[in-house]
């Protein structure tokens, strides 16, 4: 059920600022083409970035330079030893 | 879809298996405590092509399954009001509660809506003012944050017709239960990755510490896990017992600062009951006494008969990892998907269905 889906932020609902009290920040974003609506109150997102959406929520941002990294250390390690 | 090619890359695959096979001496026994891990493992064939020293054990990974039978029957009498309508993810609507389930309760005219997210159930309590919007809050870290901040938007947007049963359980407190109750031989934890995207991978340094395991935080595609097991097999034939992240893309050993204070804004810390782990300290939430005015308990009375389990479902045993649901006496006999006995042939990413499934 922790199921979370990459979506690229695409518009951060205007005029809204991080506001403690409130809830309720809404963005667009994209999920590989099919456009929806998203809360983005729980991370400091901004458009561009993808992000790991759960029930609607963005939870987490992606953190593309990891992504890579964590493949290539892999495939670097494993060259070395065999 | 971002970054999931490589981390499906067959030769990769292939070379971490390799690795696996030659690094692992010692007989281990890993448990993955995320029903998404579960279903991942058994869809990718894990198992299969792992050396047979390495046991994978599922244990109570998935929200719906450690439901109790109890919190079901609460569900069930609200949904029995007549001005209520019960919003709640779909996972929950076919689990059995002592007498009747969600779904049965809709077929008799019940006002029972299934959501995405907890945002749509904010939309229909503003759309239907005369009516009271019941949010049934199950799920683990990764949802309970979700749940806050729609209490924080009700609270601002002055919605007094919305509330919600929270049943939110949490992950850690349940892997201290598991290995303090002694019945199970668990050598490491393969962690849930998006939980652990909310409470950060420090989170598990006190098992680490306390029980001398280690915790590897996976993501859920077929390297990742492979991966993860892979670095459980090097901490354990070291006799190391550390915390680390294999799933650095979308974890941090910090977590999500604002999902965390979010959480601990709206919720106290509380006992809970699971199902097959009986009441575990600390591992739940309750609304602080500043948000009461949302949380359903306060609102309906919510006192019902002692919950009955169904005789032989063993869905408890299951859920801690003790027995497969081989060994339960109705799989696949008289519960299946079809006609599911207990939860965790409901959802999708129990144990059991999952089993069901994949494994001939």
């Amino acid at each position: 059920m922790c199921l979370a889906i990459p979506a690229k932020v695409v518009e951060i609902g205007k005029g809204e600022g991080k506001d403690e009290d409130k809830g309720g920040v809404k963005a667009k974003a994209d999920f590989g083409g099919v456009s929806r609506e998203i809360d983005v109150s729980l991370v400091d997102a901004k458009v561009g970035d993808y992000v790991m959406v759960h029930a609607g929520f963005a939870i987490e941002i992606m953190d593309e330079h990891e992504a890579k990294e964590t493949i290539e250390l892999w495939r670097e390690m494993l060259e070395k030893c065999f | 879809m971002k970054h999931l090619d490589e981390y499906r890359d067959r030769e990769l695959a292939q070379r971490i298996i390799e690795r696996i096979h030659a690094s692992s001496k010692k007989g281990i026994r890993i448990m993955e405590v995320c029903g998404t891990h579960t279903v991942s493992i058994f869809r990718n064939g894990i198992r299969d092509v792992l050396p047979s020293n390495i046991a994978l054990i599922s244990g109570p990974g998935c929200p719906v399954c450690v439901t109790a039978t109890e919190e079901i029957d609460k569900s069930i009498k609200l949904s029995r009001e007549h001005d209520v309508i019960i919003t709640t993810f779909g996972d929950l609507m076919r689990v059995p509660g002592s007498k009747s389930s969600l779904q049965k309760e809709k077929a008799n005219g019940a006002d029972i809506r299934v959501v995405y997210s907890v945002s749509d159930a904010i939309k229909i309590a503003s759309n239907n003012p005369q009516k009271r919007v019941v949010f049934l809050g199950i799920g683990f870290e990764t949802t309970a944050p979700t749940i806050a901040a729609a209490v924080l938007e009700a609270k601002s947007e002055g919605i007094k017709n919305f509330f919600v049963l929270v049943l939110h359980k949490l992950i850690p407190p349940a892997m201290e239960a598991l290995l303090s109750g002694g019945d199970l031989k668990i050598d490491g934890f393969m962690c849930p990755g998006h939980v652990t995207s909310i409470i950060g991978a420090s989170s598990y340094v006190p098992v680490t510490q306390r029980y001398h395991i280690p915790c590897v935080v996976a993501g859920f595609e077929p390297i990742d896990i492979l991966q993860a097991i892979y670095m459980l097999v090097e901490q354990l034939e070291e006799g190391q017992a550390q915390v680390e992240i294999q799933y650095k893309r979308g974890v941090t050993f910090e977590g999500n600062k604002n999902a965390m204070a979010i959480m601990e804004r709206v919720f106290d810390r509380c006992d809970t009951v699971w199902r097959g782990l009986g009441v575990i300290s600390k591992s739940g939430f309750k609304l602080k006494v500043q948000y009461r005015e949302f949380a359903a308990e306060d609102s309906f009375d919510l006192s019902i008969p002692k919950a009955k389990e169904h005789p032989g479902c063993m869905c408890g045993e299951i859920l801690r990892g003790v027995v497969t649901p081989a060994e339960c006496p109705l799989f696949r006999r008289t519960c299946n998907p079809g006609h599911p006995v207990g939860p965790c042939m409901v959802s999708s990413e129990g144990t059991c269905a999952a089993y069901y499934k994949y494994q001939a």
